[in-house]
């Protein structure tokens, strides 16, 4: 999560994203945030995530991210 | 069959009327009989097409929805037998099965698409290549013919199709429920794109007459009427005039064509889409909205959020991503920053796939190379206002401007300007001419080229001058009163006298002011001696 | 519930009332310049026991005087006449005429058997507008549209007409809901004199065959006044231009033989009229002037008299005041036409 926090905030230092819970909708994350955003945390965490996946529910949050890269740890099943 | 025929009024109050006299459960098939007669009367031939499209996509989404299912059914119960590794491995054996056929569908469909779009273009490139290197025998074109709407419904075709690969939603089971989603008639000249989702969710229900959505319906299809006859069909007399006599409109006549463009294509195509929302809100059928405000845009990632919507978030969604999400771009991103460092090397996929998206969006839009330079055009500006960002950051911790009504309109009117400069390679022949013209704008404008005269020389009248500018002056109020809220919502919270003299005058002065019949050229009602 | 009908109904009434008024405020009055088209509904608000009716375009509306041939003969009679009126407009008129009255004789002048396919909306409107709706009105319509021209913008006239929001003028408050009289019983008078010099032979013509779309209304027409009892005349007016060619005369010729028809060419008998090309046209050739519209009235009356034995009505007292209120009107025009021409050089008033 830590980690996470510190990529959002590179991107958009001007936004507290601990607390942001509508970060897609409210656009405050616009489609270049989220592809420099999913190829950091493929750097970060080593995780993929998909073109499917890119929805503003998957993105509303600091932790709906978290919650998706967690999903992809945890692996599949 | 034009929105602003009589023909299309007959067949709307036919189609309305049979529609609440049906039984409820016969209405979304009596939409679909609707929808191919709307098609058969354009022409016969586009049946053809858009039947295919929506009978192999059908298939393909069917299939693939299917065999998710069933082997999602079968995962269950046996994964339990498999180890890890072995179960990713089934996993990706199945995604593959799936992906070959939708990639048979996918490429199927765009390559009709581009073959009946693209053809003429591509030979007209390879003749000028050939003639370049000496050869005067080029290769001729064909005669093909391009299916009403087949850019917007193979678009929305292919959107579900994605969707259901996804696995976002399931495919639908119904053959003839599909074919209305593809055919949905008053969306079949200009859109919007919908999402299956999102139309799905009322096309197939039973309506029954509801005063209030009904009138609301008209409501909206007549205030799509009066922007596109009142406004858009007459400066578009000026616009035409400008852009075919280059030799005397040049330089400020050149500014003023565009400004008059962006006002017409604003009126004409948002006052189509306020059409064909109107006409399916009027059958209790809720489609997506394509604008919002768009010339209140701060900038142009803003205005492309707010400007054909449903085209922009279809590109996000379905090639933006996928591009730029993929294995190749991920791999390029880790090469790019390890050779270019961090801070440059992150942007090279990002911009990379946008400037694919621009390109594709730009011969989306039609197979010319007008097109392409306009969407790369907007690739540029994109771009440099993301690579301003910091400078403007710098800016406003030294200026406090943000925020202020000035700063604000200064915004809007800068990414106003900067779009309709891009759109003046919709209007202009060719690209050079396009730059020409641009340029003539610095080079020629001066207080001594303009002239009042020359203004009424392009065939509009003072008269007409007055009717835009105050159809103009209606435009802006309603989006000033629509940022809070819909303006028939509080039109209807009115007295009912009042509601009356407005949807009555607005009825009348589109009636009176339109710009539509023989009689609207002055020139018709001239009489010689007899 | 009672309210909520009346209030409905009251609804309808103010928006079908609001579209009438605007419709009848945008569409043209034809109350100065041009007053051809205000000619064909006039024909409505007279009395109809017309023993001969003129139907036809320019040839007969500006050449023959009814009133001359009322004060000369006691022929009661009226003139249906509009600019260009196709052979197509001329046979719905004449139905509509034999519906309404049932003249002696009608009356029709060849010269548009030269048009056999719809030409001009401007002229179509002025013929069709004025028209009531019947049948007649809506098959006339039918027959003669243009490519670009929609029923339903003669159904619903201000479809048609919005776009004169920027031209309308003070006749069009004026004449919201009446007219005043244009015509003397269809006749449109000029008294100016413009001589016919060097009046040009005809260009030769690839084809002189009438079309078959004409034909087919010129056997139209013999066979509805056959069928009603009403004796067909056809002819020609004396005036030179547009150019009659032989070819053309022979055709029309061959046409009355075959149907046991009249046919007078009036051009061959410009001598006998005693048209004096120099004072009797106000337009070097193309119409006759009142002087000229007089002498082929005389003519005509005579032959229409003694060879019709069309009645001599002068002793009706109805009629008698009719026609004592157009003559009235006729001599006020003529005074009119006389004092402008003095004043100015023209029979119009300059404008401002």
């Amino acid at each position: 999560m830590e980690q996470l926090l510190e990529i959002l905030g590179d991107l958009h230092p001007e936004v507290d994203f601990a607390t942001a819970k509508d970060l897609v909708t409210g656009g405050i994350l616009d489609s270049f945030d989220i592809v420099s955003l999913i190829s950091e945390i493929n750097e970060e965490f080593d995780v993929t995530i998909g073109a499917a996946e890119l929805t503003p529910e998957n993105f509303a949050s600091a932790e709906t991210i978290y919650a998706l890269i967690k999903a992809k740890l945890d692996d599949e099943d | 069959m034009l929105f602003t025929s009589y023909g299309f009024i007959g067949f709307l109050i036919i189609v309305f009327a049979i529609y609440y006299l049906l039984p409820g459960r016969f209405q979304w098939q009596f939409l679909l009989l609707a929808s191919y007669v709307f098609y058969f009367i354009a022409d016969p031939r586009y049946l053809i097409f858009i039947a295919i499209t929506s009978a192999t996509t059908f298939l393909a989404a069917k299939k693939i929805s299917d065999k998710k299912k069933s082997f999602d059914v079968w995962f269950k119960e046996h994964k339990k037998e498999y180890e890890k590794e072995e179960r990713k491995s089934l996993k990706a054996k199945e995604h593959a099965a799936e992906k070959k056929i939708f990639l048979a569908c996918l490429l199927f469909n765009l390559g009709i698409l581009a073959v009946t779009k693209y053809t003429n273009f591509t030979i007209a490139n390879i003749n000028s290549l050939l003639s370049t290197f000496g050869r005067a025998d080029g290769i001729s074109f064909v005669q093909l013919i391009i299916p009403m709407g087949i850019s917007f419904y193979t678009f929305q075709s292919m959107g579900y199709l994605i969707d259901v690969f996804n696995g976002k939603h399931e495919a639908q089971d119904n053959l003839f429920k599909f074919a209305l989603f593809v055919s949905f008639f008053p969306q079949l000249v200009q859109g919007p794109i919908s999402r299956y989702s999102d139309l799905s969710a009322t096309l197939y229900e039973e309506h029954r007459f509801d005063w209030r959505t009904v009138s609301f319906g008209l409501e909206r299809i007549l205030w799509g009427f009066f922007k596109k006859l009142v406004i858009a069909d007459r400066i578009l007399v000026a616009v035409k005039a400008i852009i075919e006599d280059t030799n005397t409109y040049n330089g400020f006549y050149a500014f003023a064509g565009a400004m008059f463009y962006a006002l017409e294509l604003y009126a004409d195509f948002t006052g189509g889409i306020d059409i064909t929302i109107g006409v399916a809100e009027t059958m209790g059928i809720k489609v997506t909205e394509n604008f919002i405000r768009p010339y209140f845009s701060k900038n142009i990632k803003e205005y492309w959020n707010r400007w054909h919507i449903t085209m922009g978030t279809w590109f996000t969604d379905y090639i933006f991503y996928p591009i730029s999400a993929s294995q190749f771009m991920m791999k390029l991103s880790k090469k790019s920053r390890a050779k270019l460092g961090n801070n440059l090397g992150k942007r090279v996929p990002v911009y990379l796939s946008s400037f694919i998206v621009w390109f594709t969006t730009g011969i989306w839009h039609g197979a010319s190379w007008n097109f392409i330079v306009w969407g790369l055009g907007n690739f540029v500006v994109i771009m440099i206002s993301q690579e301003l960002e910091p400078f403007y950051r710098w800016f406003h911790s030294k200026v406090h401007v943000a925020g202020t009504f000035g700063w604000r309109l200064f915004q809007v009117v800068r990414t106003t300007l900067i779009m309709s400069s891009l759109r003046m390679f919709d209007c202009y022949r060719d690209v050079p001419l396009t730059f020409k013209m641009f340029g003539s704008i610095f080079s020629k404008s001066s207080l001594s080229q303009l002239k009042i005269d020359a203004f009424i020389e392009m065939g509009l009248t003072e008269c007409d001058y007055l009717v835009v500018f105050i159809g103009m002056l209606v435009l802006v109020a309603v989006s000033l009163v629509q940022r809070t809220g819909s303006v028939r919502g509080k039109i209807a919270t009115l007295k009912a006298p009042v509601r009356f003299v407005i949807w009555y005058g607005l009825f009348m002065v589109t009636l009176i002011f339109g710009a539509y019949g023989i009689g609207y050229s002055a020139s018709q009602f001239i009489y010689n001696q007899f | 519930m009672y309210k909520k009908i009346i209030i409905v109904i009251l609804i309808i009434a103010i928006c079908l009332s609001g579209l009438g008024l605007a419709t009848k405020l945008l569409e043209p009055k034809y109350m100065s310049g041009i007053l051809e088209g205000a000619m064909i509904q006039e024909y409505y608000d007279d009395p109809t026991d017309h023993n001969v009716v003129f139907i036809g375009d320019c040839e007969l509306y500006e050449n023959i005087s009814p009133v001359y041939l009322w004060e000369n003969f006691g022929i009661n009679s009226y003139i249906r006449g509009s600019a260009q009126q196709l052979i197509w407009q001329s046979y719905y008129l004449a139905e509509e005429t034999i519906k309404t009255e049932k003249p002696d004789i009608i009356v029709f002048n060849v010269l548009s058997m030269k048009y056999n396919e719809p030409q001009n909306e401007a002229y179509n409107r002025m013929t069709l507008d004025g028209m009531k709706w019947s049948k007649s009105k809506v098959d006339s319509i039918n027959a003669s549209m243009t490519d670009d021209e929609k029923f339903i913008e003669y159904l619903f006239p201000i479809l048609r007409y919005h776009s004169r929001w920027s031209d309308l003028n003070s006749d069009d408050f004026k004449y919201l809901f009446h007219r005043d009289k244009v015509s003397f019983n269809g006749y449109y008078m000029r008294v100016d004199v413009k001589a016919a010099e060097d009046v040009p032979e005809g260009r030769p013509l690839p084809d002189y065959q009438f079309g078959d779309n004409s034909y087919y209304y010129l056997e139209k027409l013999t066979q509805l006044c056959k069928e009603n009892d009403v004796e067909l005349i056809l002819v020609k007016a004396p005036t030179l231009y547009p150019y009659w060619y032989d070819e053309w005369d022979e055709q029309i010729s061959e046409f009355a033989k075959e149907n046991n028809l009249t046919y007078i060419n009036f051009l061959e008998a410009q001598d006998e009229i005693g048209i004096d090309w120099s004072t009797d046209t106000y337009d070097g050739g193309l119409h006759l002037n009142l002087a000229g519209a007089e002498k082929l009235s005389q003519y005509f009356g005579t032959i229409l008299s003694e060879e019709y034995n069309v009645p001599d009505r002068r002793d009706e007292k109805a009629l008698n005041e009719y026609w004592t209120t157009v003559i009235n009107r006729y001599n006020d025009e003529i005074a009119r036409q006389e004092k402008n021409l003095e004043l100015y050089g023209s029979v119009h008033e300059p404008e401002n």
